[in-house]
This record gives C-alpha cells, sequence and structure tokens, in this order.
C-alpha cells in the first residue's frame, strides 16, 4: 500500500545503521513519508489521543510504583502518603487516576468512529480485532488498577468481580478460590493484582504495535469509505497528519487538565476514600463510569451464570462485527437508516450506563405509591435487547434491504471543483 | 477550499516558518513542565525530610562515656570527653602528621569543649569505628585498621580524612539539633 | 448529526442524573460558599486555626486524624504557615503544638527495649486517640468514630456534608422509635421507615447517628474573638476538616491556573501552525 521506500540516509552514520537495523527508515516510513488520506476529520485523531493516553498511564504509573506499596495494611495509607508528602505525588496520582477515565473517554470515541464509518470492515478485520483485544486488556487493566488504593470500592468490586468466576459449573470455585489465593479477597489477592496491573499495559503497548502494524498494511480508512485511488487522494502523514493530531491532543490536554486540576475526584466515588472493610458493604456498590453498560447487562438477567455470559458475550459480539455488517458501502454517511439505528445504539448505550449506576429495583417513574411504573431492571433489559438486537439483528438486515446514497468515485474528487485532474494526469 | 487543481505534495510548508518554531518550541515546553514532576518526585518527601534534622538532649551523655544516635539513616557518636581525652585532643592541634589538619576547636560542639559530635561512619569504606579503641584513645575502625584520635582525627591506617562533623546547632544548654 | 446528538445525550444525561442525587432519604446537604470553593478558591487561614481549635478541644477525643502530620499544618496555606519558616518543621507553633498534643506517641525506650508514650515532634502523624479500633469501639458504645484524616473527600458533600450534619441534629420527631444510643440527624444517610410509625407517606429525612451532637454553644473559645455559635464552630472545623483532607488543595488550583492558561496559548499556536501547513491542501 505505501510503495517502496523513500528515505534516504544523509549522514554517514544513519547510512552505517540503516544497513545494519534501518529503524530509522522505519520510522520515516510509517510516521514521515507515510500516505494518509487527505479528508480525515478529527474523529481520526484519536489514534494519536490514545498514543498520548497510554504513554501517559504508563510513566505515571511506574513513578506511583516507586512510593506505592502493596500489602492490604498500608496500601491506602500509602496513597495517602503519595498525595501528602511525595514531591507532586498529589499531581501523578490525579494524572493517573484521570487519565484512566480520560483513556476510556478516548477509546470509546475511537470505537464509535470505527463502528460509524465502517473501518471494521474488509480489509480491516484484523486490525479490528486487535482493537478489540486492546480494549479488552484496557477494561482488565483499569479493575485491576481500581482496586489498589484498597478503598472500599476498591475491594467491595473485587469482590464482586472475582466471585462472578464462582457461576461457572465444576471449575468455578476452584478459580476463584486460585484468584483470590485464599478463602477471600485478601493480601494475597491485592499482591498478585499490582503485579498484573503492572504487567498488562506493556502487553497493551504490544498490541498497539501490531494494531499500528496492521493499520500500515490497509491503509487508514476516511469519512467516505472510499480508497484512495491515486497520490492526489494522499498527503504525506508528517506534517499534515502530526500538526492535526499534534492540535488534537492539545485540546484533549486541556479536557484533561481540567479534570485533574478542578474536579479530580468527579469520575470516583466518595466510599473509595474510606479504608476497605470486608465486614461492612458499601449500600451502593457502583464500578467506575466505563464499565457502568456492562454491570447492567450483567444484572439484567437473575441467572448468575447467563448474567456473566451475557456481558462477556457483549464484548465478543464486538469481535465478529466485521462479518454480521453486509453492507457493501462502508461509511454511515451514505447510509442514512443505518445511521439512525447507529444514534439509537449511542443513547442506548448511555441509557445501559445509567442503568449501571442505579439500584435494579428502584423505580424511575411510577403512577401513584404502589401502581405500576419503570424501574431500573426493566431498563436495563431494554437496553440490553436493543444492543444484542443492533449488532445481531439490525447490522445484518440493514445491510441486505437500505437502499445507500450515492458514494463518490474517489476521495479528491468531491472535493475539488471541475474535471477530475488528477486522475486524468495518473500516469 | 475553492482553490484551482493543485498538485498535491508540489509546494511543501516552508520548514523555517516561524509559527512552526513557535508551536513546536511550546509544545517542548510543555513536555519539559510535564517531565519536571516525574523527576523531582525521586527527590527526598515531605515525611523524610521532615527527620533531616533531630533535636538531642546531651546531657543524657554521662562522662567518658559516648551515645550512639541514628540520623538521617546513619550513626551520630555524641561523647562526652574526659579533660584528659580533651588535653591530648588540643596537644595534637598542629601535629605534622595530621592528614587532614584541623584543631580541636574546630570540631567540637561551641561553648561545650567537652562534647563531640561526630557522625560515626568510618571515612574509608563506611564501616562503625568502636570506642576508645586504637593507639591515641579516640576510636578504632576494625574493617581495615584506622585509628582516630580523640578529636576524631585520623592518625594512621588507610582512611583519608577525619570523622565528619555534621552540622549542630546549640539549642540552649542541654539541647542541640543535629542538621 | 452526530454532533447534535451527542450534545442532546449530554443534556439528558445531566437530566436524568438530578433526581438520584440525595443518597439514602437523607436531606440534601445546604450549600455553603466557602472560601476554598471554585478554581480561584482559597482557605481562609484565620477559619483553619479555629477549625483546628475546635478539632483539637472537641473531636479528637475521639476521632484520629491518623494521615495528618504535624508539620502539614505549617506548610503552605495551611493553618498555622508562617513565611519566616518555610521548613514547617522550624515552625515553633507547629512545634508547640506537636509538644503539647494530649494524645503521646508510642515509642520504645532504647535503653530498656519497654513500649513507652513520648511527645510529639513535627515529624510525627497525629496520634490516634484509642491504641486499636476494638477499644475505639468500646469507648464508643460499640460504634467507630471514622478517622478524619480524609472525611471531606469519603463523603457526598464534603465540607458541605459535614457543616449540615453538625448543625443538623433535631429532637426526635414523635412516632421515631430511636434506641438512646443513637440520634436523630436529618442529614445522616439512613433509612427511617423501619422505625417509623407514623403516616407512611412522611417518613422524616435522614438516619440515626451514634455520635451526640459534639458542638455546644461556648465550647470552644476562639482566639480572635470570633463568636463561639455551633453555626460557626461547625464551619470552622468543617472548612478544617476539607484542608485536612488534602492539603495540597490550593497548590493544585493554583498550578491548575498557570496549566489552563498555557495549553490555551499552545493550542493557539499548534492551530496556527496547522493551518499554515495545510494553507494550500484541500481537505
Amino acid at each position: 500500500m505505501s510503495g517502496p521506500s523513500t528515505y534516504e540516509p544523509k549522514t554517514g552514520v544513519t547510512r552505517w545503521l540503516d544497513t545494519r537495523l534501518p529503524i530509522l527508515r522505519l520510522a520515516h516510513d510509517s510516521f514521515v513519508d507515510y500516505p494518509t488520506p487527505r479528508n480525515l476529520n478529527y474523529w481520526w485523531t484519536f489514534g494519536a489521543i490514545l498514543s498520548f493516553c497510554l504513554g501517559m498511564q504508563i510513566v505515571t504509573g511506574i513513578v506511583l510504583a516507586m512510593h506505592y506499596v502493596p500489602h492490604v495494611d498500608h496500601a491506602f495509607n500509602s496513597v495517602e502518603r503519595i498525595m501528602r508528602d511525595v514531591n507532586y505525588g498529589w499531581l501523578i496520582r490525579y494524572l493517573h487516576s484521570n487519565g484512566a477515565s480520560m483513556f476510556f473517554i478516548a477509546v470509546y470515541i475511537h470505537m464509535l468512529r470505527g463502528l460509524y464509518y465502517g473501518s471494521y470492515k474488509a480489509p480491516r478485520e484484523v486490525l479490528w480485532i486487535l482493537g478489540c483485544i486492546i480494549y479488552l486488556l484496557m477494561m482488565a487493566t483499569g479493575f485491576l488498577g481500581y482496586v489498589l488504593p484498597w478503598g472500599q470500592m476498591s475491594f467491595h468490586g473485587a469482590v464482586v468481580i472475582t466471585n462472578l468466576f464462582g457461576a461457572l459449573p465444576i471449575v468455578g470455585e476452584p478459580i476463584t478460590t486460585w484468584l483470590w489465593g485464599g478463602f477471600a479477597v485478601d493480601n494475597p489477592t491485592l499482591n498478585r493484582f499490582f503485579s498484573l496491573h503492572y504487567l498488562l499495559p506493556f502487553m497493551i503497548a504490544g498490541v498497539v504495535i501490531l494494531h499500528i502494524w496492521a493499520l500500515h498494511v490497509s491503509g487508514q480508512n476516511n469519512p467516505l469509505g472510499v480508497e484512495p485511488k491515486s497520490k492526489a487522494d494522499t498527503v504525506k502523514f508528517t506534517p499534515y497528519a502530526t500538526v492535526k493530531d499534534g492540535f488534537a491532543v492539545t485540546l484533549f490536554m486541556l479536557l484533561f487538565a481540567f479534570f485533574v486540576f478542578y474536579m479530580p475526584n468527579a469520575l470516583g466515588h466518595a466510599d473509595n476514600y474510606i479504608p476497605a472493610n470486608p465486614l461492612v458493604t458499601p449500600t451502593h456498590i457502583v464500578p467506575e463510569w466505563y464499565y457502568l453498560p456492562f454491570y447492567a447487562i450483567l444484572r439484567a438477567v437473575p441467572d448468575k451464570l447467563t448474567g456473566v455470559i451475557l456481558m462477556f458475550s457483549s464484548i465478543g459480539v464486538l469481535f465478529v462485527l466485521p462479518w454480521l455488517d453486509t453492507s457493501k458501502v462502508r461509511s454511515m454517511r451514505f447510509r442514512p437508516t443505518a445511521r439512525l439505528f447507529f444514534i439509537l445504539f449511542l443513547v442506548n448505550a448511555m441509557i445501559l450506563g445509567f442503568c449501571g449506576a442505579n439500584l435494579p429495583d428502584e423505580f424511575i417513574f411510577r403512577i401513584g405509591e404502589d401502581g405500576p411504573g419503570l424501574n431500573w431492571l426493566w431498563l436495563s433489559r431494554i437496553a440490553t435487547l436493543y444492543y444484542f438486537g443492533y449488532f445481531l439483528l439490525i447490522t445484518p438486515v440493514l445491510g441486505l434491504v437500505e437502499k445507500p446514497l450515492p458514494v463518490p468515485d474517489t476521495i479528491s474528487s468531491p472535493v475539488l471543483p471541475g474535471p477530475d485532474l488528477h486522475n486524468e494526469q495518473k500516469a | 477550499m475553492a482553490d484551482t487543481a493543485v498538485q498535491s505534495g508540489s509546494e511543501d510548508p516552508n520548514r523555517r516558518d516561524f509559527i512552526h518554531i513557535a508551536a513546536i518550541a511550546a509544545a517542548a515546553g510543555a513536555g519539559g513542565m510535564l517531565a519536571w514532576p516525574l523527576v523531582t518526585q525521586m527527590n527526598p518527601s515531605g515525611d523524610t525530610l521532615a527527620l533531616a534534622s533531630i533535636e538531642f538532649d546531651i546531657s543524657k551523655v554521662e562522662d567518658g562515656q559516648q551515645v550512639v544516635i541514628k540520623w538521617r539513616g546513619k550513626p551520630v557518636f555524641v561523647r562526652n570527653r574526659t579533660p584528659e581525652q580533651v588535653a591530648a585532643a588540643e596537644k595534637d592541634d598542629h601535629a605534622p602528621d595530621l592528614k587532614e589538619p584541623q584543631t580541636d576547636a574546630e570540631r567540637r560542639l561551641p561553648g561545650k569543649a567537652n562534647y563531640l559530635v561526630l557522625i560515626g561512619t568510618c571515612t574509608h569504606l563506611g564501616c562503625v569505628p568502636t570506642v576508645g579503641g586504637g593507639d591515641w584513645g579516640g576510636w578504632f575502625c576494625p574493617c581495615h585498621g584506622s585509628h582516630y584520635d580523640t578529636s576524631g582525627r585520623i592518625r594512621k591506617g588507610p582512611a583519608p580524612k577525619n570523622l565528619v562533623v555534621p552540622e549542630i546547632a546549640v539549642l540552649s544548654d542541654t539541647k542541640i539539633k543535629i542538621g | 448529526m452526530l454532533r447534535k446528538t451527542l450534545v442532546l445525550a449530554a443534556a439528558l444525561g445531566l437530566v436524568i442524573a438530578g433526581p438520584a442525587m440525595a443518597s439514602g432519604g437523607a436531606l440534601h446537604p445546604k450549600e455553603i460558599n466557602w472560601t476554598f470553593n471554585g478554581p480561584l478558591g482559597k482557605f481562609d487561614q484565620a477559619q483553619l486555626q479555629r477549625g483546628f481549635k475546635v478539632y483539637q478541644e472537641v473531636c479528637a477525643a475521639c476521632h484520629s486524624m491518623r494521615q495528618l502530620s504535624f508539620r502539614t499544618l505549617g506548610e503552605k496555606s495551611g493553618p498555622f504557615y508562617d513565611e519566616h519558616y518555610k521548613n514547617p518543621n522550624d515552625n515553633p507553633y507547629v512545634k508547640a503544638i506537636a509538644a503539647g498534643w494530649a494524645q503521646q506517641v508510642p515509642d520504645i525506650d532504647s535503653e530498656t527495649g519497654d513500649p513507652v508514650l513520648r511527645p510529639a515532634t513535627t515529624a510525627d502523624r497525629f496520634p490516634a486517640p484509642y491504641p486499636n479500633e476494638a477499644a475505639a469501639r468500646a469507648g464508643n458504645g460499640g460504634a467507630l468514630p471514622p478517622d478524619l484524616s480524609v472525611i471531606a473527600k469519603a463523603r457526598h458533600g464534603g465540607a458541605d456534608y459535614i457543616h449540615s450534619l453538625l448543625t443538623g441534629y433535631r429532637a426526635t420527631p414523635a412516632g421515631l422509635k430511636a434506641p438512646e444510643t443513637l440520634h436523630y440527624n436529618a442529614y445522616f444517610p439512613g433509612d427511617l421507615s423501619g422505625s417509623w410509625s407514623g403516616d407512611k407517606h412522611h417518613v422524616p429525612a435522614g438516619g440515626l447517628i451514634a455520635m451526640p451532637p459534639p458542638l455546644a454553644p461556648g465550647k470552644v473559645t476562639f482566639d480572635d474573638g470570633a463568636p463561639s455559635t455551633v453555626e460557626q464552630q461547625s464551619r470552622d472545623v468543617a472548612a478544617f476538616l476539607a484542608w485536612a483532607s488534602e492539603p495540597k488543595q490550593t497548590e493544585r488550583k493554583q498550578t491548575g491556573l498557570a496549566v489552563m492558561i498555557y495549553l490555551l496559548l499552545l493550542s493557539v499556536l499548534v492551530y496556527a501552525s496547522y493551518r499554515r501547513v495545510w494553507r494550500n491542501e484541500s481537505h
């Protein structure tokens, strides 16, 4: 796709290196001269934003690990010591905790972009699947990390999630005991969660490299969903995409800074500032906001095992999306009906989020004191139905029955007026 | 952009445009400002610095005795010398064989000639010397045989410098602050 | 279209989130105009000093403050900060408070090895009034007085909640069955429908708290002559506890201002650079 390498080492040192390890050539071909569609909009900057987030989390995490103590008697206190005594500890801690939320905001936008513009469709199926793997690893990392401060939510959240494995028949209980390292969530659990939390981000980094590699094989998708046909359709990555990504990252940092400096605990839960107490359960166990939709799906069915299977399937269904979508047209810019259902999907996902935050038995509205009404449990069920329906029913059917709008031939044709000189000039 | 047809890539943006330099410089500044806290967090933290100084009541040290206390993770000797030991130290104030010439007056507590406060780490390779040993009755380091006199000055052996006198402030007749 | 939906969804979110605010049937905390509210908020040092006195004379008998060190009192934006003593360990007020603190610090006698109690120094954290949880419960009718180090962050509503709670004690409403050891407070989270024998549609808001009303008029004499009303004591101690929960918050907000300004400038420069790079390219 990118064609032959255009890198020419200029100095003696770079020529010497190029014949032994062409790493500068790789960097040049991937991030300098790499042909990028010229019509990418700002939704395409989230890849760079995510790379920034990953780097931020790894660096702040390694630094926090210099001061954090992964023992049940010292964890909570070590975090407070970081906040009070370590130079700029408060900043590094808030960067890390809010950075996790920012990471998830960015990844959800990135995934929604993929859904809307059909970026998961051939030939980008592996790229999409690698992305789903990264998302799963992020969820695991986030869960492990939240346990570490050893607050009430840390502890009881760990209890709830590790207990899920007990739903598996026969192997459930031994697996749960194996995860705990004991008869309940306790010090062995905390210690191993710390080790795994340190490990997983580097696995994420590895899969990200594969993700970018797969991307560079097929090239970027673009808002039209039409592949670049000539040099007229693309620009060099540096400086065009680099500076646009730089601007987007700067705006993202503004949002990030606003949370870190002015509302650092807004996305968290007050109960996590209470040291963990196995004997007292908080009135309202809630996971972090980025897990809420899946928490709602988990609680939508009364049976524990079915709930677990449904919750994991809700992410599993993403993996097979490239084969569920039958549409010949990639981008929803030209698929008005699909766009409608997509927007409903987005609203539905937010509704699922609210369902996860509330107690299932509480009523949203009710006719009279004891009359009929809608409680969060039933809303969760309706929303879960739409979630799965969207992927398993609507997406395949729509692709077959929808009549899409006319799709332009090339990227540059709708942009430039007059005859398509570039395609005529193409050698 | 309603421009006439442009050959893409033929007009590379002038790399030396001021705005690009300004933007890159500002971004580098942001990077530096982000890097600084990540570096300085490894410097001693508030609770470590709080123990950077300690106070000690010297009246606890009996005549001719030494007390060892811990300061900044190191041993500190607080020795209450007898008049004979003080005299012996002063006699050698200008001895020609001193590796690091210092008078006893420069090393002892101001206003309290009999008290000596020294970091109890041999200046050779860091062992803790024993009190009263050696040929001068000051300190003796058993590791490699360094002899210190009653003022803590190196007299014989491989150590290059005298036992170090830490920063001390005399707060009252009985209290000193080390560090 | 996509953009409009996102804005609509965000607005919808704020609307739905609203009613779910008041936790556990308690009254919503009163909203106070603290000096430390908002992005440019700062603590009033006089208020922090009064609040510290309330903590010292009223609360410290039962509530520990394990994460706070004495020296932090002398840090910038703290109650006893003095610019002549940049190192809080040298601050004479802080040293006096530490040395004079009623509860002494457990230590080991270096000569005999026996456990002893010694006066605190600036380097120590506030010693707890009880040696362990069992002793704390035994001294308080089975209830555990929570540690106050991060209390403002550990409760929804923060300083507003603390102040509302301390001034929220009322006479037990007729029809509410409450044991002698518990006290009715309209701002304490709880569900009183089980102990209420009155009209089912008008269950009193709030819950039953084990702490008896801790403040009383004139209980603490303020050195700056401020009137020692319950309202004043409560506001001051709530402000102090808000500071103690995060002593670096003023520094955080000040750094934030500088960072936001710099990032705004940076974004302008980068945007200009971006426009210049793309000036002749169709997009």
